[in-house]
């Protein structure tokens, strides 16, 4: 059965696909709601808080989370597989780009 | 030159967060060929034009990333040479003898200023590439040259701090030519350098980040433009995360896949660019143009290349 998310901070929702990691169900969406890196648990760019709900968690980096995140409900988008609908927001961590990188692209 | 110095990157040793789905991306996708080695957890590959025993080392652990890398040398008086100078240098070097790692002679390991673990060693056990040495014909047996088609490493570059003195440590002690580099408009501040000890656009790079011992990449070899595509067409059929691709690269002219293994370690396959030689006068790209230094054909920057690594 397909599963809601709610984006706390934004109140946008979707649907997750049975089966499938939020990241993943995101993408199929050509939604934006949570960056997008390795869709693989390794670089912790996908992090998010889930607030509300249960969900299956596949291997992620300890570099990234740790087993206190893992308790507190964080965990990187690309890894959690929802089990209810869920409640999450996204963790702005120390992946995000050098700003001045791109920003001069088109002057 | 002649190359008699340092020759090539010759192993790469990665960790996964699982070993099963790494064996499935690695051998049966990417197309490497597992090589035994007896009472160790560590898993064996070469890619199949390789003549040495392996070329990459994956490890079954908590976090992705870098364990270390090594580049093969012309021979043990050069692997003298090479070691004193590093020590001349003021690096720390660690002398770890022959048998330390399956099948490879001696070799020197140290820490680069980026905070990533680089080694050098000129013996491994030779095992060639399944053909033989005289009269060897052009084309392996049927299965040999399988999945992606990767005909052998190509290159690795790696994300961390200190990244002038990591390009003077290959410039000035281990006698690369710096082939192309990556400046900010504004402050001339080197974020990226593209280093050669070959013919090839690039053996080794190093692009600028402030936590240390970042993986970025590890590259493998394609002889075509249409390989990128039979390439691109597995990453397609078998739910691979590409990052961005098929495409040029402004820096180095190759032919590229950005993609990931499935513990976020990322891959690419590389074809093309042009010959290097030592005489030729090092590139330089600036912020303005930083689409198109990094991809030549649509010219825009992905963010992830500077935000994702392990």
């Amino acid at each position: 059965m397909r599963f809601e998310v709610l984006m706390a901070d934004t109140a946008e929702r979707f649907l997750c696909e049975p089966h499938q990691s939020v990241l993943d169900s995101m993408e199929r969406l050509n939604r934006q709601d949570i960056p997008v890196g390795c869709r693989g648990g390794g670089c912790g760019v996908c992090k998010v808080q889930i607030t509300h709900g249960e969900y299956l968690r596949r291997r992620m980096s300890r570099a990234h989370i740790s087993a206190a995140d893992e308790v507190a409900g964080i965990g990187l988008a690309c890894c959690v597989i929802p089990l209810t609908n869920l409640t999450l927001s996204v963790v702005v961590g120390p992946n995000v780009p050098p700003p001045q990188l791109g920003a001069r692209e088109h002057s | 030159m002649a190359i008699r110095g340092v020759l090539r990157i010759g192993e790469v040793a990665l960790r996964v967060l699982d070993m099963a789905a790494a064996r499935r991306h690695y051998a049966d996708y990417i197309g490497l060929i597992e090589v035994p080695v007896a009472d160790t957890a560590q898993v064996y590959f070469k890619a199949w034009d390789e003549h040495d025993h392996h070329s990459l080392v994956l490890r079954e652990a908590a976090s992705p990333g870098l364990d270390y890398f090594a580049f093969k040398v012309f021979d043990d008086a050069t692997l003298n040479q090479l070691t004193q100078r590093v020590e001349e240098a003021g690096l720390t070097v660690e002398h770890l003898p022959a048998g330390t790692y399956p099948h490879s002679g001696r070799r020197v390991q140290f820490e680069l200023p980026g905070g990533h673990l680089m080694q050098l060693y000129a013996e491994k056990e030779r095992t060639g590439n399944t053909l033989p040495t005289r009269n060897p014909g052009v084309l392996p047996d049927e299965g040999v040259v399988r999945g992606m088609r990767v005909s052998r490493l190509d290159h690795v570059l790696l994300a961390g701090p200190r990244l002038a003195e990591s390009t003077q440590f290959f410039t000035e002690v281990l006698d690369f030519d710096l082939g192309e580099e990556l400046i900010d408009n504004d402050s001339g501040m080197q974020l990226a350098t593209f280093l050669c000890c070959s013919n090839k656009p690039h053996d080794i790079a190093f692009v600028l980040r402030n936590e240390p011992g970042g993986f970025h990449h590890v590259s493998f070899h394609l002889d075509s433009v249409a390989d990128v595509y039979h390439a691109g067409d597995i990453m397609g059929k078998h739910n691979i995360s590409v990052e961005v691709g098929p495409t040029r690269h402004g820096i180095t002219r190759g032919a590229t896949i950005y993609f990931y293994d499935p513990s976020g370690n990322r891959n690419e396959v590389f074809s093309g660019g042009y010959i290097h030689y030592p005489d030729l006068l090092p590139l330089t790209w600036d912020t303005t143009q930083l689409g198109h230094a990094a991809f030549a054909i649509d010219n825009q920057p992905r963010p992830s290349f500077f935000n994702v690594v392990t």
